[in-house]
């Protein structure tokens, strides 16, 4: 069986960044595994731009965003394997994989990065009542069908979900020769960056209702129709306010799940709020040695913030190989704790022991609040406290938290993450 | 001119099919739909039923048992998934316990095997998650789960193998009485044939009442269903029924046989025969009443919800056999549950009709067994990778989430009655199944069945018909 020091499981942005930063911070034995044809992973079907502005200080497009990682992959001499699917991990991190040219294999990994993305929430997940005909597609199916294989689905569409790819499709689709009608979105807000509804929508005069959903998919063989409703403030629709719109194709846009069922077969331990692994500050899982980042672990709204993620992760597997952090240097764990407006937390512990001199905490809110303060609680002292013009569960927040602050606190045990209004 | 022409590709036509092609004869079956498997066989709860809830003495009564003991062997022979995992039938207020005992008795006179009656603890020891308020449970060990669509499958390929043709896309306008016997009229022109077996599922009235003046009724009563992830398929074991009472047979809760779970079926009387939306009213009514019989059901884990017709006849029971006044028309008509688990015996019951009817002689070369798309993931490593070593498209997932190599996407497109689109690939190979719903795998399958069939990607359907998946190519209306 061959051995690595360092397996990735998924070659997009996530695994790129990683494998990477692992190899800077000295680890020779890197192995990426990917199931697609190539790397780089859902980024080469977003041929927009907008990447990279914080990363490189550029705009790039997705494609060429993953080639910046790709070369540096390839310079760094980071052996991967494409159109290579990961088919079972054990607790002894062996890792079973296939593909075509080496058959069923497996490798033993002194420590596993899970990278594997996230998939795009179906229409049954939602229960759209109607018809199934030909002509609904997740935003990111047709995306595919259009950035990468030239073809169109369809000519009249309406848009369900206003998350990120269902606002990109929009604008696309439009480019492309489609008429986009409309995009409705259950909540009250958008689930999307705000600068994505002023150039994806506003821009090309495309209606975005919100608070309404898709009660009726009509058509028997094709998508004929779809009848949307006004919902009330529990999510359902408001009889009278139903309106018929007629087109060929329905996308929804209606959420992302991270794709967890490797890492559920190792017993790693979930986060029911991100449908991603419970993480410590060094990114890895109750499972010693097994570290997540990227849209795995939660999902992001910018592939900069994956990349800088996924290189912490990088860089923490590394020490994990290298046995930077031996258990007995045990510091304090400290919980942290979402609350109040707060969804979730990653990490959801921190080691003062192995934390870096700095931390990034990241997590999401859950409805938009206006003039508000996102505060942090060290156990009953407030400690941090930011006042913020609008947060919003489309956007992903930050805070920064030093080791020397925690240090000041030897006691700590929970620190607590919420939004205020004062 | 054939001497018998099935109308109907489900299950009821197929197995009749596959009965007939043991004899010496000549026959076809004709099917509206691009594929086999397309009606009432595809959207249903996929049920072997143990057969104590029809009235004794009745066609369901008997077909059902005599069907439920031919399955396992029938697996076997045609290499389709059968489990009997059980059923048990959950009564939750003492005052219904006569009609559990009723059921049991019923059973009984039916002829159903090894039925019991269970206790509160017994049920709860044997099936935790069954509701707290269960008093009695009746156990039917002899129930089972069934892939609907490999059943069907099966069945097709096994008739077309013994000689048997298809003919696809193809609808019966008109029905005329010939000297020799009937003529078929249809949108692919005229069929000739001596006998007609009618097993056109919800449209088998329109058929019997062109030829009879003994009219009969088909109302379709739609399903529908929600279906689970296969995270939460182990949740019950067991196939759960609610008792049978005022609001008919209730939802059941039942693990499939590839492991997901189902809950459904809501019943709605409706006039279209295509009618196969699903309602806002009856998904609710399925959240909602799945729950009565089973606790902490995980209904956030539905990844798609379908509707199904059963194809009920006004008298409530099957009517199969000649037409009283249409000699030589077979009816198979208003088969709805237990339809699945009595297909065998339904195919065996049409197929001596006509056999004694015809003085049909028994072919010496009828092939018995067919082998289904062979399961990658059930073979151990070693062959697994011989596998791959001879054809390395074995090698390649396409479907990540049912873990579907293109080995056996290739296989389904290739094998007899191969499948032409993508729900015809679904339902053979289960690619586009899972949880993902086709959304990673569709341009994949796309991709193959493109190359497979020689046809252009805008020929390529999800369910034949105007189905069409792409209808152009960039800009092209620009």
């Amino acid at each position: 069986m061959k051995q690595y020091d360092i397996v990735i499981i998924g070659g997009g942005p996530a695994g790129l960044a990683a494998a990477v930063s692992a190899k800077k911070n000295g680890i020779d034995r890197i192995l990426i595994l990917e199931r697609d044809k190539e790397l780089g992973g859902i980024l080469n079907q977003c041929i927009h731009n907008g990447f990279g502005l914080h990363t490189f200080q550029e705009e790039l497009t997705g494609p060429e965003y993953a080639d910046r990682f790709i070369e540096q992959v390839k310079e760094l001499d980071i052996a991967y394997k494409l159109n290579t699917m990961v088919m079972d991990i054990s607790r002894e991190k062996v890792v079973t994989a296939m593909n075509r040219e080496d058959g069923l294999f497996d490798v033993q990994a002194k420590a596993v990065i899970l990278a594997m993305g996230c998939r795009e929430r179906a229409r049954g997940a939602l229960n759209i009542p109607g018809f199934r005909p030909a002509g609904i597609y997740s935003a990111g199916t047709a995306q595919r069908l259009v950035n990468m294989e030239g073809y169109m689905p369809g000519r009249e569409v309406v848009i369900l979900g206003s998350g990120d790819i269902g606002l990109i499709m929009a604008r696309r689709m439009t480019l492309e020769g489609a008429k986009v009608k409309v995009v409705a979105e259950l909540m009250p807000y958008s689930g999307g960056l705000k600068r994505n509804i002023v150039q994806c929508l506003d821009d090309y005069g495309i209606p975005l209702k919100l608070s309404h959903t898709v009660i009726d998919i009509k058509g028997k063989e094709r998508v004929e129709g779809i009848t949307l409703a006004e919902v009330d403030k529990g999510g359902k629709p408001v009889p009278g306010t139903e309106e018929f719109y007629s087109c060929d194709t329905l996308l929804l846009s209606v959420g992302l799940i991270p794709e967890n069922e490797i890492s559920e077969k190792i017993g790693v331990e979930m986060n029911r709020a991100t449908s991603g692994p419970k993480v410590n500050e060094s990114l890895e899982t109750n499972i010693k040695g097994v570290f997540a980042c990227g849209n795995v672990l939660h999902v992001h709204d910018l592939v900069d913030f994956v990349s800088e993620e996924a290189a912490a992760a990088g860089k923490n597997a590394a020490s994990y190989v290298k046995k930077e952090h031996p258990e007995e240097r045990n510091g304090r764990e400290i919980r942290l704790n979402p609350e109040n407006g707060v969804r979730y937390t990653v990490p959801v512990t921190i080691n003062t022991a192995r934390m870096d001199d700095e931390l990034t905490v990241r997590f999401r809110v859950d409805g938009v609040y206006k003039n508000c303060y996102v505060s942090a609680y060290f156990d009953g002292e407030r400690v941090l406290h930011r006042r913020r013009q609008v947060v919003a569960p489309g956007e992903m927040e930050e805070m920064k938290l030093t080791r020397e602050q925690l240090l000041q606190y030897p006691d700590l045990e929970t620190i607590t993450v919420k939004v205020e209004e004062e | 001119m054939y001497d018998v022409i099935v109308i109907g590709a489900g299950v009821s036509g197929a197995a009749a099919a596959r009965e007939l092609s043991r004899y010496k004869a000549r026959i076809c079956v004709i099917e509206k739909e691009e594929d086999v498997c397309c009606g009432t066989s595809k959207a249903n709860s996929a049920i072997v039923h143990a057969g104590y809830d029809a009235a004794p003495g009745s066609l369901k009564a008997k077909l059902n048992v005599r069907g439920n003991q031919m399955m396992g062997e029938l697996a076997k022979d045609l290499d389709f998934l059968f489990k009997r995992n059980g059923s048990l039938v959950i009564c939750t207020a003492e005052e219904d316990l006569s009609a559990l005992q009723e059921l049991y008795e019923r059973g009984q006179i039916n002829g159903v095997k090894d039925l019991r009656i269970l206790s509160r603890e017994e049920t709860l020891t044997m099936e935790p998650n069954v509701t707290d308020c269960v008093c009695a449970a009746l156990y039917a060990p002899t129930a089972g789960i069934i892939c609907p669509f490999e059943l069907n499958i099966a069945l097709a390929e096994n008739a077309y193998t013994n000689g048997v043709e298809f003919r696809f896309d193809t609808e019966v306008e008109k029905i005329v009485k010939s000297e020799e016997g009937y003529e078929l009229h249809t949108n692919k022109g005229i069929f000739r044939t001596k006998y007609v077996v009618n097993a056109a599922g919800v449209y088998a009235d329109e058929l019997h009442n062109m030829v009879s003046e003994k009219k009969i009724r088909i109302m379709p009563r739609r399903g529908d269903y929600c279906l689970l992830d296969k995270a939460a398929g182990s949740h019950v074991e067991r196939t759960v029924f609610a008792l049978p009472g005022k609001f008919g047979k209730g939802i059941l809760v039942t693990p499939t046989v590839h492991g997901n779970l189902l809950v459904g079926p809501t019943a709605i009387d409706v006039e279209d025969k295509e009618g196969i939306n699903t309602s806002r009213e009856g998904l609710e009514q399925v959240m909602e009443k799945a729950g009565l019989n089973v606790k902490n059901l995980p209904m956030r884990q539905v990844i798609t919800s379908f509707a199904g017709l059963r194809a009920h006849e006004e008298q409530g029971d099957f009517l199969i056999g000649e037409a009283e006044d249409a000699k030589g028309f077979i009816d198979c008509a208003g088969i709805e549950s237990p339809g699945i688990a009595s297909c065998p015996a339904i195919g065996e019951m049409v197929a001596q009709i006509i056999r004694d009817r015809m003085g049909l002689e028994e072919k010496d070369n009828f092939i018995s067994t067919r082998k289904g798309i062979r399961r990658p993931a059930d073979l151990s490593k070693e062959e697994r990778n011989e596998l791959i070593g001879k054809e390395p498209a074995y090698g390649s997932i396409v479907c990540r989430c049912e873990m579907i190599t293109e080995g056996e996407i290739i296989d389904a497109v290739r094998r007899p009655l191969g499948a032409k689109s993508l729900d015809g690939i679904k339902r053979r190979t289960r690619a586009g199944m899972g949880r993902c719903q086709s959304g990673f795998c569709s341009p994949r399958v796309m991709e193959i069945l493109a190359r497979e069939r020689d046809m252009s990607m805008f020929d390529i359907t999800k369910s034949g018909g105007k189905s069409q998946i792409v209808v152009g190519i960039n800009k092209d209306a620009l």
